[in-house]
């Protein structure tokens, strides 16, 4: 078990570069590829007002006359000893790990990215939690009341919340839970949760329930799904042959196993949702990952883009990692030796 | 607690499953009884009702899908018409089940122990403690090897013989006073079929429970039972003692079961009393006698098997029921010229 | 040298909206304000007051959809953060905080008075206001306001900003700013004889180098806490009110400065007690809120979202909450003579007729979110415009055929011609002008085929690009202009000047390329007498007209959300949004 831990580590970490090393040639060697210049990189970060010798400048500033594979090996080299950029009025640094620097915020993104990790667990984590309660709850009465006016419209509902775009559905809600209303925080109101945690839930109760939405209309339905599957299995048999209570036998056996294949698509969600829960947090204006990559992509800010783009990539490896690991615990058929 | 009723008793039992494409009568109208120390087996090819029948008794039927008519009398109680929740206080604890295949039987995701003691404790009010070491008790009363450290193991490190044991263990935790056995042996080799059989002859006189054994071949029935029940599209077609059964079969089904009994001595394919055709359905079962269009005797019953259905019938007194169009002495004529001397030609 | 345009384009660029009966006259519904003295009517704000209060106290709500460039007021280069940045600091001259047309005139700020011109408008002096402070209490001199506009010049530490200085001032040769070429003596460009005169040496006569007094980077920084790049995490206020908090990205707010002297400031009313300014809003959730009155202010101020727009412009109550104040912007064409048969000036106008000016103004979104239909360059507000139309397109506007057949007949293209159209491919209103264009000129067989391009090098690679525009035969290329100040220079430099054109591509100009136009430029820059020199704009506007070099689209407009709970609110017409110096909370 542990010489497997160990190796899926290293293989993530492997990936991860990979991941580093596409990601860094889709921003700056593609662009190279089809014609573009140092000068015309260069021109994202100065002004339209910029003359041509401004333009050299700052691309030599970011290094854009070296060679790819030295603006990467120097990228890489930042992440372990940090980086520092001289601009005459004394040095800015960019101390380790330093995974770029913005040029346009002239800030690090590193700390940024920690900035903006907490905002996007508080959602991801506050909106799971909804969505795993509400989801799996329908899903399991769906599947055991199966063809009931209840299941019907449970998956008629969880249809429209697969169906409708969370850009929709949040605009509605905030309209009118929050502006209409005046039930919920309106967006852009984010408070950390040490700061205060009744504010801190009061600003998130709306996304969560939005997003959640969304997620519980799939869970839903793969719950049921998998019910239906696993209630089908000899084995539930067995358990009503004991004697054993529905309730025992519709959870404790049926669920139990439904849940195995729930638990990796879970992971999934919720490692691709801690890279930025990008519609959400844009619709509410929450400070996260995802609107700080839409906002780096809308400002061109490559650094930027760069750097949550990896953040992104090591929240869904690392998420796979762990259940990979939750399953051998949870089937123990997959244990190996 | 007895009024004089035999301990189960099935009195025209009917099962019934609407679908989209018609009423499915898996059961339909059919009678029994067994005592406690006695063994009854029901043959019948697969889709011939007999594993409805268990299930049935064992009320593992949901009324939302299935219709369930006649009366099922266990110990004195009426179990058809008693409530979900009373039938499940009976299941486990007077009544137990053993399944056809142990792996897709058991919990994968549970240890064999833990599985047994929740069979003890739905009906037990007994410690966690108490009831693993009624589980490591029941394991090793059934065979298993280093029970105690046996117990914490998956379904799926047990070999298939093993888990065999391990669910008759199961089946066994609150002494239940009937055991249905729903093809016990059919997923074991022969080897293990044996020792199997074996255990439960064993077991049932020690706990002197009244057993059925359903299966659809008459080996395992040759081994256990006292009496036999010959099911066939849902009804019983041949019933009666063990021995006049196997020596002084009348129903032309029961000779084809007979002759596709397989012997050790003998290739399975080649069989000598072929039953020709296919089990019916359920839904449309042909007119008259349902085993007519199958039956090699067919054109002796004057076109009566064609239109009416016959009645399970026997002599004054006897036990021996059959259900066919044939006259009892034609029957036994057969028998004895026609069918007895080819398969003892074999 | 443009008011960079990316959230314009955010707000505006989008769909085509039904404006039908609904764009008549200003609503008359009845007041929402309550207790407000003025009734809330469609422009109620736009030329004149409304709500005027003297009423001090509150805190005043603003939200921006995307980042603040920078706070630096170095850097800064957008219109709204110009007229926000007056919150917190001094530049020499500003525009003056009123309504109406009054509101192009630059008053005195920091100054004491406009600059006095001397050496034929070479040397400009200005004596500072004596007794301003920063917020720490140190008295400002002349030497700061020389170090803000000597350190704006380095352009590797603030590539964004604008570039006027360094482009008209007298600097050393080789002088990169305070910070690399320390020590360096730039008596040349800026002299300061004593701590309250400061004397700027331009390289050739600019009449108008008022306006550059007035832009933020004259707004004084004091050398001893000028940490460079990192300067924006900590502006030194001259103005009434400081940073109190600042989280880059995220928000900022602002607090009084105690240190500021009512008695040296007769701009400012210093109404409310605080700003509250949230950045990376949605800008949907934006329009919800200032509908609802959660929020005062969009900071950027050019106008509402599409889905917003929708319900405003259909809603007689929302209306009555908006503004609709014109733009110092043009959404044009550019014609460019470079690609053949559009060398021959026959085949250019007859573009000019044939190009049906209320599609182009429907494709931007008709009168009241797109803007007037323009015949000239210069938009009306600019002083010194002159209405004219060279090439009248007929009674109903939709274009002269008639004439265009006559022009493609003298340029030798009877039965027309085949070019191709470039436009932005992230501008859904430069696609429509696009397939306006086609369907208009189809009808005197000019055949035009479609080249989206990407936004971000739209003029560095490909219509800005002198040898592409040639190569790939982009006839036509959709484009707009915004004016950094508003005044014929600031309109049209960059956009008719020739020597502005590089080979490598990134200049606004893609099509004038006339050297008369060049001298009237010169003459027009160099000339001090403002009466004068506004006078002289026209003529170049008429003269790059002639030759059908560019196609005038739409004198753009933007529909605003005027702030419900907000005192003393009207449109300035030098920032052509609310004016935010002046506001209070009612």
């Amino acid at each position: 078990m542990i010489t497997y831990i160990i190796r899926r580590l290293f293989a993530a970490v492997v990936l991860l570069f990979i991941v580093s090393a596409a990601t860094f040639s889709i921003f700056y060697l593609i662009p190279r590829l089809v014609g573009g210049t140092p000068e015309t990189l260069a021109t994202r970060y100065v002004g339209r007002a910029a003359t041509a010798e401004t333009v050299t400048l700052i691309a030599e500033k970011l290094g854009f006359y070296d060679p790819f594979w030295i603006q990467y090996a120097n990228w890489v080299k930042g992440i372990f000893v940090g980086a520092e950029y001289d601009y005459g009025a004394g040095v800015e640094s960019c101390p380790a790990p330093c995974f770029g620097y913005s040029f346009i915020t002239r800030q690090p993104v590193w700390p940024d990215l920690l900035d903006r990790v907490p905002v996007t667990l508080s959602l991801a984590i506050g909106a799971s939690i909804l969505w795993l309660a509400f989801g799996l709850t329908t899903g399991v009465v769906s599947a055991l009341r199966r063809g009931s006016f209840l299941d019907r419209a449970a998956m008629t509902f969880s249809l429209a919340g697969v169906s409708l775009p969370i850009f929709f559905t949040g605009m509605i809600a905030l309209l009118v839970f929050s502006y209409k209303l005046n039930l919920t925080a309106p967006g852009g109101t984010y408070t950390p949760f040490f700061e205060s945690p009744s504010q801190w839930a009061y600003a998130l109760l709306l996304p969560w329930i939005v997003l959640a939405l969304q997620f519980s209309a799939q869970y839903a339905r793969l719950t049921r799904a998998g019910m239906l599957e696993t209630m089908s299995e000899d084995y539930i048999r067995t358990a009503r042959a004991k004697g054993l209570k529905d309730r025992d036998v519709n959870l404790k056996h049926g669920l139990r196993s439904a849940l195995t294949p729930i638990l990796t698509i879970f992971g999934l969600d919720f490692g691709l949702l801690l890279g930025g829960a990008v519609l959400t947090e844009q619709v509410f204006s929450l400070p996260g990952l995802g609107k700080y990559a839409v906002d780096a992509i809308t400002t061109n800010d490559l650094p930027k883009v760069l750097g949550v783009t990896l953040m992104a990539a090591t929240f869904v490896v690392v998420a796979n990692l762990i259940v990979d690991l939750l399953y051998a615990v949870v089937d123990p058929r997959v244990r190996v030796g | 607690m007895s009024d004089g009723r035999p301990f189960l008793e099935v009195k025209d039992l009917q099962i019934h499953f609407p679908t989209d494409d018609g009423l499915v009568r898996s059961v339909d109208g059919l009678s029994f009884s067994v005592e406690r120390g006695r063994t009854l087996g029901i043959v019948g090819e697969s889709g011939s009702g007999k594993s409805v029948t268990s299930l049935g008794i064992m009320g593992l039927y949901h009324k939302r899908n299935s219709q369930m008519s006649g009366e099922i009398w266990l110990d004195g109680h009426e179990l058809v018409s008693a409530g979900s929740e009373t039938v499940r206080g009976q299941r486990g604890r007077k009544m137990a089940m053993i399944f056809q295949d142990p792996l897709s039987s058991m919990h994968p995701y549970y240890t064999v122990g833990s599985q047994i003691v929740e069979a003890y404790r739905v009906h037990n009010k007994v410690s966690k403690q108490v009831a693993r070491k009624h589980a490591i008790d029941l394991l090793d009363r059934v065979g298993i090897p280093q029970a105690a450290r046996r117990v914490d193991d998956y379904p799926h490190q047990f070999s298939g013989g093993m888990r065999q044991r391990a669910m008759i263990a199961m089946a066994l935790s609150c002494d239940p006073e009937l055991l249905i056995a729903d093809e016990p042996t059919t997923a074991l080799d022969v080897t293990v079929q044996a020792q199997i059989l074996d255990l439960m002859r064993d077991l049932q006189r020690e706990f002197n429970s009244a057993l059925i054994i359903i299966t659809h071949d008459l080996g395992v029935v040759a081994e256990l039972a006292e009496e036999i029940l010959v099911m066939y599209a849902g009804r019983a077609v041949e019933q009666g003692p063990a021995v006049t059964i196997f020596e002084q079969p009348e129903h032309p089904y029961t000779w084809g079961l007979l002759g596709s009994m397989p012997r050790l001595d003998q290739a399975v394919t080649d069989r000598l009393l072929p039953i020709p055709g296919s089990p019916p359905s359920l839904i449309n079962p042909p007119s008259g006698c349902a085993f007519h269009p199958r039956c090699t005797f067919e054109p002796r019953t004057a076109g009566l098997g064609r239109t009416v259905m016959p009645e399970l019938t026997g002599a004054a007194g006897s036990t021996h029921l059959v259900r066919c169009h044939l006259p009892a002495d034609e029957r036994q004529r057969i028998w004895a010229q026609e069918v007895k001397p080819k398969m003892e030609a074999q | 040298m443009i008011r960079k345009s990316k959230v314009l384009v955010a707000g505006t660029a989008a769909m085509a909206l039904m404006l039908s009966a609904a764009c008549g006259g200003g609503g008359e519904e009845g007041d929402t304000g309550g207790s407000s003295a003025t009734k809330a009517e469609f422009n109620a704000a736009n030329d004149k007051v409304f709500n005027p209060s003297d009423k001090k106290g509150g805190i005043i709500k603003l939200a921006n959809a995307g980042d603040w460039d920078t706070l630096d007021p170095g850097e800064t280069y957008y219109g709204y953060s110009w007229n926000f940045l007056r919150l917190y600091g001094r530049a020499l001259l500003m525009p003056k905080p009123v309504p109406g047309p009054e509101g192009l005139e630059l008053v005195p700020d920091l100054a004491e008075g406009l600059g006095v011109p001397s050496d034929d408008g070479k040397t400009w002096t200005y004596k500072i206001r004596p007794g301003v402070k920063y917020e720490d209490g140190t008295v400002i001199k002349s030497a700061d306001v020389k170090h803000a506009v000597l350190r704006s010049t380095d352009k590797e530490t603030f590539p964004n900003g604008p570039a006027y200085f360094e482009q008209f001032l007298n600097l050393p040769e080789g002088y990169k700013g305070p910070y690399k070429s320390k020590g360096v003596n730039t008596d040349s460009a800026i002299t300061t004889p004593d701590d309250t005169t400061i004397v700027f040496h331009l390289k050739v006569p600019f009449g108008g180098f008022d306006q550059m007094a007035a832009l933020s980077q004259t707004v004084p920084v004091p050398e001893a806490k000028d940490t460079g790049a990192n300067y924006k995490q900590h502006v030194i206020s001259s103005g009434p009110y400081m940073f109190d908090q600042n989280n880059l990205g995220k928000n900022f707010t602002l607090k009084r400065n105690p240190n500021w002297d009512p008695a040296t400031d007769a701009n400012r009313k210093a109404l409310p007690d605080g700003y509250d300014v949230q950045l990376n809003v949605n800008a949907d959730d934006i329009d919800n809120r200032l509908l609802s009155g959660d929020l005062d202010v969009d900071v950027v101020g050019t106008g509402v979202q599409p889905a917003a727009l929708g319900r405003v412009v259909g809603d007689p109550n929302l209306k009555a909450q908006a503004d609709n104040p014109v733009l110092p912007r043009l959404w044009y064409t550019s014609i460019n003579p470079t690609v053949p048969p559009l060398d021959n000036i026959e085949c250019r106008k007859a573009i000019e007729y044939a190009a049906d000016r209320t599609g182009y103004q429907t494709a931007y979104g008709g009168p009241l979110a797109g803007g007037d239909i323009a015949t000239t360059l210069l938009p009306p507000m600019i002083p010194g415009y002159q209405k004219f139309d060279l090439y009248p397109a007929g009674a109903d506007n939709t274009g002269d055929v008639a004439k265009a057949k006559e022009a493609l007949t003298a340029c030798g293209q009877p039965n027309g011609f085949e070019t191709n159209i470039a436009y932005r491919a992230e501008r859904p209103k430069e696609k429509a002008t696009a397939e306006s264009l086609q369907q208009s000129l189809a009808r005197v067989g000019i055949k035009l085929t479609l080249k989206p391009y990407p936004q971000g090098d739209y003029f560095s690679q490909y219509a800005g690009n002198p040898p592409f525009v040639v190569a790939n035969k982009l006839g036509l290329a959709t484009n707009g202009w915004g004016a950094d100040w508003n005044d014929g220079f600031g309109f049209l430099s960059q956009i008719v000047d020739s020597r502005v054109i590089r080979e490598t591509g990134g200049s606004s100009n893609t099509s004038v390329r006339i050297p008369e136009v060049d001298n009237m430029l010169d003459a027009a820059v160099a000339e001090i007498d403002q009466a004068k020199r506004d006078a002289m704009w026209a003529p170049i506007d008429r003269r790059v007209m002639e030759e059908a070099v560019i196609l005038p689209g739409v004198y753009a407009k933007s529909l605003i959300i005027r702030p419900k709970r907000l005192s003393n609110v009207f449109v300035s017409q030098s920032y052509n949004m609310y004016d935010y110096l002046s506001m209070g909370v009612a």
